[in-house]
């Protein structure tokens, strides 16, 4: 029993990780029509945004203590970070020490950035263009982001650490204990694909929103400017797979190919979900997540071996032929 | 020629000539010059332009003609490389039952991939072809080890049994592939003054290769079944309301451009005798897709044109660093030689990737028939200027 408890958690934040990309690349899809390989190198962008944040904050001055001496007799060099000296010692270390969350509200604005640059100058010149073409185009964009990032950053991961308050594990039950970082990314998840939703489903906007995903031309005849608030919408997805990326980097200290790994399987994801569905996105990420968690249980793999490594592809096979639009997909998205 | 129009004969002959001549070709440097790292014409290379050649005609086969935008195409060459080894190791180290070998097994398996794919159209087909890759590729990594050698990748070893050959030479060492006795890896070097040329056995085979299968496709393409093809890409719907079933052809495209993929891996096995699970991950899949888009999809030389492309960057452009920059541009001031220096320096070198990802994102946009197209274009601006001329020298008032 235990061991179930403990797989599903484990496919929790594997799962949260695939959802919130998969939102994100549904969101885009869904207003804009556009099929998105560039996002999983948004959400590497995101992990590296918490990394610089990481460097702002350990900016740092030396001063000569002349009280000290190093080694050789010369007298110590202290290096005290900006933050430390503005703001105290105290108050300064545990501002660097919670730059992970912090660089959420630095990715934010960075990321609705990013979104609007690449909507404005790029895809927007693609609503016309088969979808073969969107999907080179941004193919060649994660290529050229992927490398900018490795020029500017190194091919090495680079770890950014959880404050140390969230570090460490919790003790669930008698027997279950489970890393604290992991139930906070679950519950950050959840409460994004929360906002997400709420933001579409109670606000003029996003009703407006989802009256242009089912009927763009309608909209428009009605005196609204759709394009606008899809570019804004752009924005939203790439903030979510930002902001996904900032808060995976403690997971998996970030490197600069780790969107494409998880692009494509968030892409078996959206597909798995059906093209244009959010819910079907979610319910996808966290479905496969959960799946892929428990084909790495030891009494699955002695069962049926080497089924961890296929489990997501074995799934998205079987779904794709029973039920052609995935499990929540519309009639006659591309097709 | 061999059934060909004119024009498809001139092409094919062109092709054939280049090919041929590579080896002086791609070695217009002087071995001692400063361009020297420009020549592209030693065999390991030339051998992977034509290899990657047939896999990219093979894929156009498929992407081109039906519009089918496979993402799992690799698993095909992975496939063919595994059983050229497998054939090296059980049978002998004759290419030619290796190659046939990995051409009818990658054949069974784009039957099956295919089969179960092209249920889907879409983006249903890619992520389906992709699934399937990606399971190959987690497979031959875990699970099919005792087959695929798993991380290590499948190599020859002395004890490998061979039953039509020896198991190892005189000398106690592993035996080379051949082509009846005729072996890869010998080369003979021609040294004209300052150029040096070097012919090597495998990648005129290679060349021979292909260039049957550059025929094969060109026949492809002009035959009843490629018109087929285009009916399919351009409007399935009307196919299926006219009474004919697409299915089969398409299928039958799918296992042709998997044939072709086994080809170039059973190629490529040949020429160095050994296979590895990375050949078959969607990375190299991708790049297949590279190559026939930025040479020109749909188009017959495109392909083998993007091959080339991308294989001369990945192995030429990643050599150039700061110091050959530096060496380029010493006849600039001090300061400015640095600063270009710091400009270029991000492109070249490790950085090749970055110069690939723009000149894709660039033809994808401005040229979306490849460099096939621009070719064509500018051949268009310089013959409308020619014909331009005489028009308006010869134009005379009406009556």
């Amino acid at each position: 029993m235990d061991a179930i408890i403990l797989q599903v958690l484990n496919g929790l934040d594997k799962g949260s990780a695939y959802a919130l990309i998969a939102l994100g690349l549904t969101l885009i899809f869904g207003t804009l029509g556009v099929v998105n390989f560039a996002h999983g190198a948004l959400f590497m962008i995101g992990a590296f945004c918490s990394v610089t944040l990481q460097r702002i904050l350990n900016l740092s001055f030396e001063t000569v203590d002349p009280t000290r001496t190093d080694f050789l007799g010369n007298p110590l060099k202290v290096k005290t970070p900006y933050v430390e000296s503005w703001f105290g010692p105290e108050m300064g270390s545990t501002i660097i020490d919670w730059s992970v969350p912090l660089a959420i509200l630095f990715a934010i604005p960075i990321m609705i950035l990013i979104g609007f640059v690449m909507e404005r100058g790029l895809i927007k010149h693609f609503y016309k263009r088969p979808h073969a073409d969107q999907i080179l185009v941004t193919f060649g964009l994660a290529i050229v982001l992927q490398e900018v990032i490795k020029y500017f950053y190194g091919a090495n991961p680079i770890q950014t650490p959880a404050p140390e308050a969230l570090t460490g594990v919790a003790q669930l039950t008698s027997t279950i204990v489970y890393p604290i970082w992991r139930i906070v990314y679950f519950c950050f998840a959840v409460a994004i694909i929360g906002a997400v939703f709420a933001f579409l489903q109670f606000t003029t906007f996003g009703m407006v929103v989802r009256a242009g995903m089912a009927d763009r031309e309608t909209v428009g005849l009605l005196g609204i400017d759709i394009d606008k608030r899809f570019t804004l919408m752009f924005g939203l997805a790439a903030a979510v797979a930002g902001l996904a990326g900032v808060m995976y980097g403690p997971i998996n200290a970030p490197n600069y190919h780790m969107g494409m790994d998880f692009l494509v399987l968030s892409f078996v994801v959206v597909v798995v979900g059906g093209m244009g569905s959010l819910p079907g996105a979610v319910a996808a990420g966290f479905l496969l997540g959960i799946l892929e968690s428990f084909a790495s249980m030891k009494e699955v793999i002695t069962l049926v071996p080497g089924i961890n490594q296929i489990i997501i592809y074995l799934v998205a096979i079987v779904i794709l032929l029973t039920r052609p639009r995935g499990l929540m997909g519309r009639k006659g998205v591309m097709e | 020629m061999f059934g060909l129009d004119k024009k498809d004969s001139t092409l094919l002959l062109i092709v054939a000539l280049l090919t041929m001549l590579a080896p002086f070709i791609l070695n217009p440097f002087p071995t001692d010059s400063g361009l020297a790292q420009f020549n592209a014409g030693y065999p390991d290379l030339m051998q992977r332009f034509v290899i990657f050649g047939i896999f990219a005609i093979g894929f156009n086969i498929l992407f081109g003609l039906t519009g089918y935008l496979s993402f799992g195409h690799a698993a095909f060459l992975g496939v063919g490389s595994y059983s050229a080894v497998w054939m090296f190791k059980l049978l002998s180290m004759n290419i030619l039952p290796a190659i046939l070998l990995s051409v009818v097994i990658a054949g069974l398996f784009a039957l099956v991939i295919g089969f179960v794919s092209l249920r889907r159209t879409g983006i249903y087909f890619s992520i389906l072809t992709l699934a399937f890759a990606q399971m190959s590729f987690a497979l031959a990594y875990s699970v099919l080890t005792p087959l695929t050698n798993g991380e290590t990748g499948l190599q020859l070893t002395l004890d490998d049994p061979r039953i039509l050959g020896a198991s190892a030479t005189a000398d106690g060492s592993i035996p080379v592939t051949n082509l009846f006795g005729l072996e890869m890896r010998a080369a003979t070097d021609m040294v004209v003054g300052p150029w040096s040329f070097t012919f090597s056995v495998g990648y005129y085979v290679c060349a021979v290769v292909m260039l049957i299968s550059f025929y094969l496709a060109i026949r492809i393409f002009r035959s009843p079944f490629g018109m087929m093809l285009r009916a399919i890409k351009s409007n399935q719907q009307r196919l299926n309301y006219t009474g004919l079933n697409p299915k089969p052809y398409t299928l039958a495209a799918f296992v042709i451009s998997g044939m072709y993929a086994g080809l170039a891996g059973g190629l490529m096995a040949a020429m160095d005798p050994l296979a590895g699970a990375e050949r078959m991950q969607w990375t190299a899949s991708g790049e297949v897709v590279l190559m026939t888009i930025l040479g020109g999809a749909g188009t017959l030389i495109g392909p083998v044109l993007g091959a080339g492309a991308i294989k001369y960057m990945e192995n030429i452009f990643s050599k150039i660093n700061d110091n050959v920059l530096h060496g380029w541009f010493a006849f600039l001031p001090d300061g400015i030689e640095d600063f270009v220096v710091f400009v270029i320096h991000p492109f070249v070198g490790k950085g090749w990737h970055l110069t690939l990802g723009i000149i894709f994102m660039l033809v994808v946009t401005f040229l979306p028939g490849g460099l096939v197209e621009g070719g064509q274009r500018i051949a268009r601006f310089f013959n409308r200027k020619k014909a331009d001329d005489p028009k308006s020298a010869s134009t005379e008032p009406a009556e």
